[in-house]
């Protein structure tokens, strides 16, 4: 009797002389929710590719179901139940719900033709095994991102799958769809079907994960359970550093707000909001996907249109008609998705600081180069950027460094109030804590910032006070230092009425 | 029932209809001449060339590439077949110009596949290269000419036709060319290909997603190698109808021929970006484009109008898919928020 879906033994491997993996075991049993974790780059999804067989491990062995394999194919992996769903899902938007469902399968059977009666049946048929509903005839581009997930869980359960593998899986979703996706997983552990969730971020799936195994440059550090973790102790595992976890307390002089909202509402977007912001402060501002929070800061920073309300700066009125105007009146935002919202990915990383401010350099009509370099490698050393030429392209930094550098084009315009927009989203520990070092060194310099964030750790570690968002109200205003993270997730999804239904 | 009508009528093609029915009321209404016997049987003999490069565009398209090579392929695939055929003096069948064309055709297309198969370069920047070896092979090694007399079968073929269609009034007519079968059979071929065959579902799962049609278990290189020799042969297959009715061999007729296909499809509702569109809608895509083509002069049009019509078309066309992409992009973006 085999107990374990997969044991990998020992397995190591390098590319191009770089050792992504060394020694590195990792047991699965039937029905177990796994959790892998390891920073970017710390090798997990190379484990991951040398279970799925698309890597052969230079050493150690991969057994699936008690058979045990040095060298290990795709068709291996997936005929001995391992499926893969990645973190794109492999779906394809153009075709509806039945064909990517079904078209593995066809494939599988090496099917010259498609027969769409059958390929509907084989459809149903998985669905129906993940207790959904979705329309079968309907483009998986037009579905949401959750309902691809489904999709891709539903097609992978189609081959008799014995253990799923999941990159990150939780991160693109609302509570309610966490919840959803976590049911059918349990829902997977109660037929045996085993789970390995791989992820950075303790959050995710903590609540789920019954064992985590976490590895650091390559090399397994512990295999635990989850009553043997906590915060500190993971980012430590993950990244072999000790943060001090303490809490951020402003120095506040007796000044006066240099950001002040009363009454605010925009259509369907948030109603009523009212804030002050001091410099020096870290003011947090928290919510569901949808409370309003994104659309508060874009509103903040001119880019959308307000219907009511006032905002004052150093105590006078002002009309922000536009990002120009902000930025004038010296509000700083960080958007969200820093790859598709902030950044020219492949422009040079020195060119990206500059051109928030680029006008500053230009005189007689004609940019001053010398002037912006200077600039721009002032930033990079300020903010410890990690690369060695400021004309690099920005594509060829991590994702920790990519958010410092459009953290250093809006800090280049000398604002006063900065809003920063999810500043860590898909950044591992180690930058992230150094982006929350930046933003606290910062405040320090009399900068306000704004974090808006649904972390809850992240808002109560670095904020000094917390408004919480709730289908498009301010619902309560709280100090952190008073405020225990469940308190606060509580008030984020107490149910209020969603606006959608409002209108 | 109602889902059924709704998906008509939210489907590109439905309003692409609308507009060729307006467009030949119109026609219609100023000359008297649009819904006449040989008109219709004239824009039907002017489809057979373009609507069946335009099958060939088309399957290139949804896989998510743009071939432009294609009039300079089936122009040399054609001269070198009728080349060989006259010097040959060749007096048999229509069969074996086809045959010889075709298998020309495909592998002039197999070299478009091997480029755009092994390499990750953009098939317009291969295709584009291969068009101007197409030509200069055609032009210089092949030394073209016209040529005046091709094979009698291949006459024959292009004087064949269906029907003769009379305008009772003004006593013109027209004739429906044989050829024009061959359109509806490529088209047909193509129809069961891309629907019923899991090489043709690979086209569209390739034009959606590379890397995931490679990782649901579809041969990508094989696939992308074999669309291009099908295309080779498809567009050969019309370039020997156009020289067949033509009767002569222009060398560099086809030439240039290319943008108006690639708009017919894309105005058919094709996505540029690849893995949507439909073949019906190719065709209404072609349809409309010819009608532009042939009646503007019914309606007593000067003719260089008719490229500033075209040129509106397209960029109407295209902007209106655009459109549905940015407003596409807007509300995915704003579900994000």
């Amino acid at each position: 009797m085999v107990n374990n879906v997969i044991a990998v033994r020992g397995v190591s491997k390098a590319f191009a002389g770089v050792q992504a993996l060394d020694d590195v075991s990792l047991e699965i049993a039937p029905g177990e929710i796994h959790c892998l974790a390891g920073e970017n780059g710390s090798g997990k999804s190379t484990l991951i590719k040398v279970i799925s067989g698309v890597h052969s491990p230079d050493a150690g062995t991969v057994e699936l179901g008690g058979e045990v394999f040095g060298r290990l194919s795709p068709m291996d992996a997936i005929s001995h139940g391992v499926q893969v769903i990645y973190q794109d899902f492999s779906v394809f938007p153009n075709l509806s719900v039945m064909e990517n469902l079904a078209l593995t399968a066809e494939l599988a059977q090496r099917r010259r033709f498609v027969n769409w009666r059958r390929m509907r049946e084989v459809a149903a048929e998985a669905i129906a095994k993940i207790n959904v509903n979705i329309d079968l005839d309907a483009k998986v581009g037009s579905l949401s991102v959750a309902q691809k997930q489904l999709v891709a869980i539903a097609r992978a359960l189609m081959s008799d799958a014995k253990l799923i593998i999941m990159d990150e899986p939780t991160t693109a979703l609302t509570k309610r769809e966490v919840t959803a996706l976590f049911r059918i997983i349990l829902d997977l552990k109660s037929r045996g079907i085993a789970t390995l969730f791989v992820s950075h971020k303790l959050e995710e799936v903590f609540e789920i994960s019954e064992k985590f195994t976490i590895i650091r440059n390559g090399k397994h550090v512990i295999t635990c359970l989850p009553e043997d973790l906590d915060h500190k102790k993971f980012s430590f595992y993950m990244t072999g550093r000790e943060f001090e976890g303490t809490r951020f307390s402003p120095e506040l002089d007796a000044t006066d707000p240099i950001l002040e909202v009363s009454g605010l509402s925009a259509h369907g977007a948030f109603t009523d909001v009212g804030l002050s912001l001091r410099p020096g402060e870290i003011l947090g501002i928290t919510g569901l996907l949808g409370s309003g929070r994104t659309e508060l800061a874009l509103a903040l920073f001119g880019a959308l249109k307000v219907d009511a309300g006032e905002i004052r700066i150093d105590g006078k009125p002002v009309v922000l008609s536009g990002v120009r105007s902000a930025i004038a009146h010296g509000i700083g935002y960080v958007p969200e998705d820093r790859l598709t919202e902030g950044l020219f990915l492949e422009r040079s990383i020195g060119s990206n600081i500059v051109i928030a401010e680029i006008d500053s350099f230009v005189s007689a009509g004609v940019l001053d180069q010398r002037r912006a370099d200077v600039e721009a490698q002032r930033w990079i050393d300020e903010l410890r950027i990690a690369t060695p030429d400021a004309d690099n392209a920005v594509s060829t930094l991590s994702g920790g460094n990519q958010q410092r550098i459009v953290l250093a084009k809006w800090l280049a315009t000398n604002p006063r109030v900065l809003i920063l927009n999810g500043p860590t989203v898909g950044v591992d520990i180690g930058s992230k804590h150094d982006i929350h070092r930046v933003l606290r060194d910062l405040a320090a310099t009399g900068l306000a910032v704004i974090i808006i964030s649904d972390d809850i750790p992240e808002v109560i570690q670095n904020c000094n006070r917390v408004l919480v968002m709730n289908a498009g109200r301010i619902v309560s205003e709280l100090d952190p230092d008073r405020t225990s993270e469940a308190d606060l997730a509580a008030l984020m999804s107490e149910d209020v009425k969603p606006r959608q239904e409002e209108s | 029932m109602r889902t059924y009508l709704r998906r008509i009528v939210r489907a590109n093609e439905f309003y692409l209809l609308l507009v060729i029915v307006a467009l030949a009321v119109v026609i219609q209404a100023r000359s008297g001449q649009f819904f006449t016997a040989n008109n219709i049987v004239d824009i039907a003999n002017a489809m057979v060339v373009p609507g069946i490069f335009a099958v060939g565009a088309f399957m290139v398209l949804v896989s998510g590439g743009i071939d432009v090579s294609f009039p300079a392929l089936a122009s040399l695939a054609v001269y070198a077949t009728t080349r060989i055929l006259v010097d040959a003096q060749w007096g048999g069948g229509i069969w074996l110009p086809f045959l010889l064309a075709i298998a020309i055709g495909g592998v002039l297309g197999a070299f478009n596949g091997l480029f755009a198969s092994r390499f990750a370069v953009p098939v317009l920047i291969i295709t584009l290269g291969t068009a101007s070896v197409f030509s200069g092979i055609m032009q210089g090694v092949l030394g073209s000419v016209q040529i005046p007399n091709i094979p009698p079968a291949m006459s024959e073929f292009g004087r064949a036709s269906l029907f003769v269609a009379k305008n009772p009034e003004s006593g013109l007519t027209s004739n429906m060319p044989v050829s024009f079968l061959l359109l509806i059979a490529v088209v047909a071929g193509a129809f069961v290909l891309l629907r019923y065959t899991t090489f043709g579902r690979g086209i569209y799962a390739l034009g959606g997603e590379e890397s995931a049609a490679s990782r649901a278990g579809f041969n990508v290189r094989r696939i992308k190698f074999w669309l291009y020799v099908i295309v080779g042969a498809v567009a050969s297959i019309a370039g020997l109808v156009r020289t067949s009715m033509m009767d002569q061999m222009h060398p560099t007729n086809l030439l240039g021929l290319e943008l108006m296909v690639i708009a017919a499809v894309v105005l058919g509702g094709t996505a540029i970006t690849g893995g949507t569109g439909t073949l019906t809608g190719a065709m209404l895509g072609t349809l409309l484009i010819v009608i532009v083509q042939n009646s503007m002069i019914l309606v007593g049009v000067p003719t260089f109008w008719q490229g500033f019509a075209l040129g509106v078309l397209i960029i109407v066309g295209t902007g209106i898919s655009a459109v549905q992409l940015t407003r596409r992009a807007r509300s995915r973006s704003a579900a994000l928020i």
